[in-house]
């Protein structure tokens, strides 16, 4: 024990005094990042001092750790990729980096990652690059409390906030994401987590997997994107306490899950979404104790899906609570606050005597016929609505809470 | 002319239907945005009711006064007056007397609990939906001398807009389905002072996005100053061709 605590010592001790720190600015010994990259050691410390960088591409490819003090710039000049990590035990913090090139064939980044382990990238502020931070085959890395702001005015024309390809082990915390293509692009990216992020406005989703199993994403808010998240093609994804709001458009969701299996999705919340949440293809997931409020369509579930477990949900003032695209039904409700719910409840159990059918007549005929939408709010469609409730015939009978409750869940 | 018109109006005030109406409304009003926790939705509600009422009564008081008022304009006519005079004169009494009872009840309210551009729009739709079904009670109390029939025409106009008209859209739909319709459909829209009103107001209110492709097209044609100058042109034709047929008719009509 004691031999073992002498050596820790030793080798606190002993690092410390092997590692020094290089000092960057007007009144320090180097004036460019590049040169004090170039004469650190593995383990050293870069601390650059406030003040515009325009060096180009700066690459590290050794294991330092570059602290920026008072936010200084680094500028790419709109040509170049700005930062480029090419090592293992980097540390990036307090930077301002804007204005990286634009290229669609080597997607130049304002921060990059090629193959790093147990990289850190913390309290930056990456404005108005081609993609925010950009990792690749990347392991065990951390991206936290970064501001990326980007001004996209189309798709194609610019690139992700946070994008991470063929990694795995990442942990991505408390990240502001603005104006991006998406805000966080998560392709062939395992067991890794996403928390306390913001994602606004960004010209399409807030979050997008693709091909990526077995992460999670807690706690964080999609706001006004072109979808809040899109998960496709992915496996065992846990979704859990986010909010979704005001993903308001044509074509803009809440959530997407498209061709998706084995999730979770549960106490998140979704206010003033065209629509809340969009299923398609979508198999054995659980959703439940969300709170779906306030949007145009609750959850749209295509025909496709099936096995998905919906409980314990509360759904209150939807325009549509639930749609779907055929008379095949093959997932199951129960348990869920239905607003729009009639039924009595006569021995006080909290739940509901009269089975809730959640599809309206009406949600059906514009599922069918968009052009229905015209009348929208008409009293026609209202007395249909009415009829086609004490009488189902249009609607698929077994779409159906056979245990609606009666009372809100607390959630 | 203004002297009819004076008589006219107070004929109408003094009749405390009137009154009714614009406490009515008030009511009708007050409660949309007092029960609906956000203006958006109360303007929703509201919107369904003015839809609703509004024409019902427009059409159905009007028909009845001007039945009632044949006398007087019988009256009127040994006097020296051009016919014309009289006729308008019963339509502009008509028309100042419930419109301002509509802006007391209905625009109080949406100017206080509403945003100012959307509570400007209601308004505007609101008085155009009146003074339209006035001058549809104009018409088909011109088309007949029997109070009945006329009465009976006039409900049967109400219920075709707010309630048929629909109907036959949606089969409409139905049917042609697998054909691109949308563009069709703004033109068979404009057939309906109700959904044209209705239509406007939806994509005046936020709640556009959801009314998808169809929407959008939409949006692309009654969205832009010129589709919103042109549907306000439409309204204004609702108002001015059933009352110009029917001032024709009253002036060679033999009473």
């Amino acid at each position: 024990m004691r031999i073992a605590l002498a050596f820790i010592i030793f080798i606190a001790i002993n690092g410390q005094s092997l590692a020094k720190t290089i000092r960057v600015g007007k009144d320090s010994p180097f004036k460019t990042i590049k040169s004090a990259i170039e004469s650190a050691q593995n383990w050293d410390t870069v601390l650059v001092y406030n003040g515009t960088y325009i060096e180009g591409n700066i690459e590290i490819k050794k294991s330092i750790t570059l602290i920026g003090k008072d936010l200084p710039i680094l500028d790419g000049s709109k040509k170049y990729e700005v930062l480029s990590v090419k090592a293992n035990h980097v540390v990036v913090k307090g930077f301002k980096i804007q204005h990286s090139g634009y290229a669609s064939l080597d997607d130049p980044g304002g921060i990059k990652v090629y193959n790093g382990n147990h990289v850190v990238i913390e309290n930056n502020l990456l404005y108005d690059n081609f993609f925010g931070i950009y990792l690749q085959y990347c392991k065990n890395c951390i991206i936290k409390n970064n501001r990326v702001i980007a001004f996209g005015k189309e798709e194609q024309q610019i690139g992700n906030g946070i994008h991470c390809w063929k990694s795995d082990s990442l942990q991505i915390i408390g990240n502001k994401l603005t104006g991006n293509r998406d805000g966080i692009y998560f392709e062939f990216v395992t067991n890794s987590v996403i928390w306390r992020n913001i994602a606004d406005k960004n010209i399409r989703y807030g979050l997008h997997f693709m091909f990526s199993n077995n992460d999670a994403y807690f706690t964080n808010c999609f706001r006004n994107n072109g979808a809040g998240v899109a998960v496709m093609f992915t496996k065992n994804i846990t979704m859990m306490n986010n909010t979704f709001e005001e993903n308001w458009g044509d074509s803009a969701y809440g959530l997407l899950l498209k061709e998706i299996s084995d999730c979770y999705l549960g106490g998140n919340k979704f206010v003033n979404n065209t629509s809340a949440i969009f299923m398609d293809g979508t198999n054995r997931i659980r959703v439940e104790k969300n709170i779906i409020s306030a949007n145009g369509w609750g959850m749209k579930i295509q025909a496709n899906c099936m096995d998905n477990v919906i409980e314990h949900n509360n759904f209150v003032g939807n325009t549509f609570d639930v749609s779907t695209n055929g008379s095949l039904t093959l997932n199951s409700f129960s348990e869920n606050y239905w607003d729009k719910y009639e039924g009595y409840d006569l021995n006080k159990d909290n739940v509901g005597d009269v089975p809730y059918h959640p599809l309206s007549l009406y949600s059906v005929i514009v599922e069918n016929t968009p052009s229905a939408m015209l009348l929208f709010r008409s009293f026609m469609i209202t007395l249909l609505d009415k009829s086609e409730k004490v009488l189902p015939s249009l609607t698929p009978a077994n779409f159906v809470d056979t245990r609606p409750l009666v009372q809100s869940i607390k959630l | 002319m203004r002297r009819i018109l004076k008589y006219v109006i107070i004929d109408i005030v003094k009749n405390k239907i009137v009154v009714f109406y614009t406490i009515l409304i008030a009511l009708f009003a007050w409660s949309a945005f007092g029960l609906e926790d956000n203006a958006s939705k109360g303007l929703l509600t509201l919107l369904n009711i003015i839809l609703f009422v509004v024409p019902l009564f427009s059409v159905l008081f009007s028909t009845i006064y001007i039945y009632n008022s044949s006398e007087f304009v019988e009256l009127l006519l040994s006097q020296p007056i051009k016919r014309n005079k009289i006729w308008n004169s019963l339509f502009a009494g008509l028309s100042v007397s419930l419109s301002v009872s509509f802006l007391i009840g209905a625009g109080i309210p949406l100017l206080i609990y509403a945003e100012p551009r959307k509570a400007l729009m209601m308004i505007v739709v609101g008085i155009f939906i009146t003074l339209i079904f006035i001058s549809l009670a104009f018409f088909s109390s011109i088309l007949s001398r029997d109070k009945a029939r006329g009465i009976g025409y006039s409900i049967l106009m109400w219920l075709y807009f707010a309630l048929l008209f629909d109907g036959l859209v949606l089969f409409l739909m139905f049917q042609l389905s697998d054909y691109p319709i949308e563009k069709m459909m703004v033109m068979i829209s404009a057939l309906s002072p109700i959904d044209l009103s209705r239509i406007l107001m939806l994509l005046e209110l936020d709640v556009s996005a959801m009314l998808g492709y169809t929407g959008a097209i939409f949006k692309q044609f009654f969205g832009t100053s010129l589709g919103l100058v042109l549907t306000f042109f439409l309204l204004l034709l609702w108002i001015v061709v059933p009352y110009v047929i029917s001032l024709r008719k009253f002036r060679i009509k033999d009473l």
